[in-house]
């Protein structure tokens, strides 16, 4: 008890002076000058919880240690009844927007992105097990290419689309050869260059991709080559509800996309699911799992983990491609290193590999921070915090996928 | 022509006080790298916070108190120090401990995730805005090449590198005679042979992370004052770059992370000269690229062995 008493004191003074020059000692800027507001009741309190919190530890470490056994894990392959349920689940995702509010269609919408971009990470960090911290960098590409070939060439979305899954797998065909040789880490560090490279090439490139500002007026898919939109820009070309006698709404846009981001989502989802049982997708799994006994095996690694960095790639381009007509306008500012962090986050935090936990996190942490909007300024914050955390009491994820795997009898 | 040389000295002074920064923040990547293999993504941040500390240690010793300068300096350094230490500190018992002999890829995303959290919890004590700092260290030293163009170096930069110099040496000292300094060694060649002759390893780990981050706070003082602004997110591209420093100079050695960051000062700034400046982030990401692709243990590593 005196020991436990000693370290909650410890505790509470190093919490003092970690507080006090952040938020104890505040500074304001007045006109050229800096100015000093002290706030000892911030500090104060900081080391009261601290302390408080130190000696009642024993007790605040029972529900997190259910926690890291206690949720459930997903059988590793789905049996036949889950069909109708995945079935049902498409259904109501198909249905409910046409009666949810214009705002969460919107939500939802990019929830769907953060879907896509979610599985696609998750074909290289969860099944490859390379940590990609530059994944925005194809998500940047996928944008861009749409948008330059609106800008310059006047196409549309539908023929754009497969150019910018292409060109963001070409990059990480290009960018994944040189790198894929080195370890862990430093292929971590090297993919977060690349992210900031091409950020940086956005930005400074003004001839062609605008500059800081980018790229604006981009069009939204079309239904079938009829646009969808208040009037056409052309002549001669009639708009969708000018077709189907409806009056125009901007729901009807809203949910259009909707629909598209979901039809997106779905091609990837089930690509990826199938990508998993093909040969390709268990070498992933097994180089992740051990990249030496791979190779004595003659699987040949860097063509293995080249094909996880490409795919994963194209899907980044895919949703960056519809990240830009759902924005209407694309600029270095939406590809930023937290964006990365964001996916990396909603692959961790669904459990790396499991697709269903990746849907889970992506609505999550989408839906959380816009209903804590008031919050906005603590929401990085808890994000970073929530990273932290998960990573020490559920390192696995909310929704890990058990793999098929036999343990050794231990007498 | 005739003003290419004394051009040329203006930047290498320049290239040499920028990259004295990178490799004081360097060190400390290259330690915990080389004591517990992980790369310690918040250690950006933690430069960041030494520069806020020192803001406020100035802001309450006050620009017109009468102190002499170079003690006004010295108080911002030991303040910051301190305080940056017990960040190291905290941030190693809290978000990487628990997580030890666990894959390198869960203790990378607890950094990650570090990261982001000190970016924010700066932000929102000391708001997310710029703030100056007041220029202490005015006026510069002139020196006359036989060319119209003088050589203009400013006190501030001399003082980081005197500063840095000072302390490389220290360090060097310290690592290599005091018995830290030995268990340190003991332990990045062998954490558990360490262990088992008796060297309390968890102190030496908390030990390294509080030296890693007290260098770095040096480092954020000093461009403070240099530059004469800050806001919470200085940190990320600065840790990015020391990072690369410190694998150019080999990662887990010192003097690599001392060399690897005054030449990744050097190139930069001669790249921001002579190339473009828009594209001097470009230039030391690319050579952090081509390092790893052309020689992955760097200038003066120890090539490393993957044992099955």
């Amino acid at each position: 008890m005196a020991n436990n008493l000693r370290n909650a004191f410890i505790a509470a003074i190093l919490t003092g002076v970690i507080v006090t020059p952040v938020f104890g000692l505040q500074l304001v800027r007045q006109g050229a000058r800096t100015l000093m507001d002290p706030h000892w009741s911030n500090v104060l309190i900081a080391m009261a919880v601290v302390f408080v919190g130190q000696l009642l530890r024993p007790w605040l470490a029972i529900p997190f240690r259910r926690l890291k056994s206690g949720l459930p894990t997903l059988p590793a392959a789905p049996s036949q009844g889950n069909k109708w349920l995945v079935l049902l689940i498409i259904a109501a995702a198909v249905i409910w927007p046409f009666f949810g509010s214009r705002s969460s269609v919107d939500i939802a919408t990019l929830v769907l992105i953060y879907v896509m971009l979610g599985l696609g990470l998750n074909i290289v960090v969860g099944f490859a097990g390379l940590l990609d911290l530059g994944f925005v960098g194809f998500y940047a590409v996928g944008a861009y290419t749409y948008a330059l070939l609106y800008h310059w060439g006047g196409w549309g979305f539908w023929e754009a689309l497969p150019f910018a899954g292409a060109m963001a797998a070409l990059f990480g065909f290009v960018l994944g050869f040189p790198v894929l040789r080195l370890r862990g880490d430093y292929l971590a560090i090297v993919t977060l260059g690349f992210g900031e490279i091409i950020r940086l090439l956005l930005i400074n490139l003004n001839w062609l991709t605008g500059g800081p500002d980018g790229i604006s007026g981009i069009p939204k898919p079309s239904v079938f080559g009829i646009p969808m939109a208040r009037s056409s820009g052309t002549e001669g070309v009639r708009t969708f509800h000018e077709i189907t006698g409806l009056t125009f709404q901007s729901q009807h846009v809203v949910l259009w996309l909707y629909l598209m981001a979901l039809l997106l989502a779905l091609i990837t989802l089930f690509v990826s699911t199938r990508l998993k049982r093909m040969p390709v997708g268990r070498a992933w799994e097994a180089l992740r799992e051990d990249e030496i006994a791979c190779r004595s095996l003659g699987l040949n690694p860097t063509r293995i983990k080249l094909s996880a960095f490409t795919l994963g790639a194209m899907f980044a381009g895919f949703g960056g491609a519809f990240f830009a007509a759902r924005q209407g306008l694309v600029n270095p500012e939406s590809f930023t290193f937290i964006e990365s962090a964001l996916i990396l986050a909603i692959v961790v935090l669904g459990g790396m590999g499991s697709q269903v936990g990746v849907i889970l996190a992506a609505i999550l942490l989408t839906v959380l921070p816009e209903l804590a909007r008031g919050f906005a300024e603590y929401r990085m914050l808890m994000f970073g915090l929530v990273m932290v955390l998960m990573m020490m009491w559920r390192p696995q994820g909310l929704l890990p996928m058990k793999r098929p795997h036999v343990e050794l009898q231990t007498k | 022509m005739s003003d290419l040389i004394p051009q040329m000295t203006q930047q290498f002074f320049n290239g040499l006080s920028l990259g004295a920064i990178y490799a004081l923040i360097a060190i400390g990547y290259t330690m915990v790298y080389g004591i517990i293999g992980m790369i310690n993504f918040a250690h950006g941040e933690i430069y960041m916070i030494g520069a806020y500390v020192g803001l406020v240690t100035l802001t309450a010793v006050g620009t017109q108190s009468g102190m002499p300068v170079y003690l006004i300096v010295a108080v911002m350094l030991v303040v910051a120090m301190a305080v940056t230490g017990a960040y190291g500190f905290t941030v190693e018992r809290v978000a990487y401990r628990p997580l030890r002999g666990s894959p390198r890829l869960v203790a990378l995303i607890s950094a990650i995730g570090m990261s982001i959290f000190l970016q924010n919890w700066v932000a929102l004590g000391q708001g997310a805005r710029d703030m100056a700092v007041p220029n202490i260290l005015s006026g510069a030293v002139q020196f006359h090449m036989g060319t119209d163009f003088d050589v203009m170096v400013p006190y501030s930069r001399i003082m980081i590198i005197v500063v840095t110099v000072v302390l490389m040496i220290a360090l060097s000292l310290f690592i290599k005679y005091s018995r830290m300094g030995r268990a340190s060694r003991a332990c990045s060649q062998d954490m558990h042979m360490a262990n088992l002759l008796g060297i309390d390893t968890n102190k030496v780990i908390s030990f390294t992370f509080v030296l890693g981050a007290m260098l770095a706070a040096v480092g954020g003082v000093l461009i403070a004052l240099t530059i004469g602004k800050l806001n919470p997110f200085i940190g990320f591209i600065v840790g990015i770059k020391a990072f690369t420093a410190a694998v150019l100079g080999g990662i887990g050695s010192i003097p690599g992370a001392m060399l690897g960051g005054a030449l990744l000062g050097l190139v930069e700034t001669f790249a921001a000269a002579y190339i473009s400046s828009q594209y001097k982030d470009i230039v030391a990401f690319l050579l952090l690229v081509l390092i790893l692709l052309f020689r992955p243990t760097g200038l003066l590593g120890k090539p490393e062995v993957e044992k099955v």
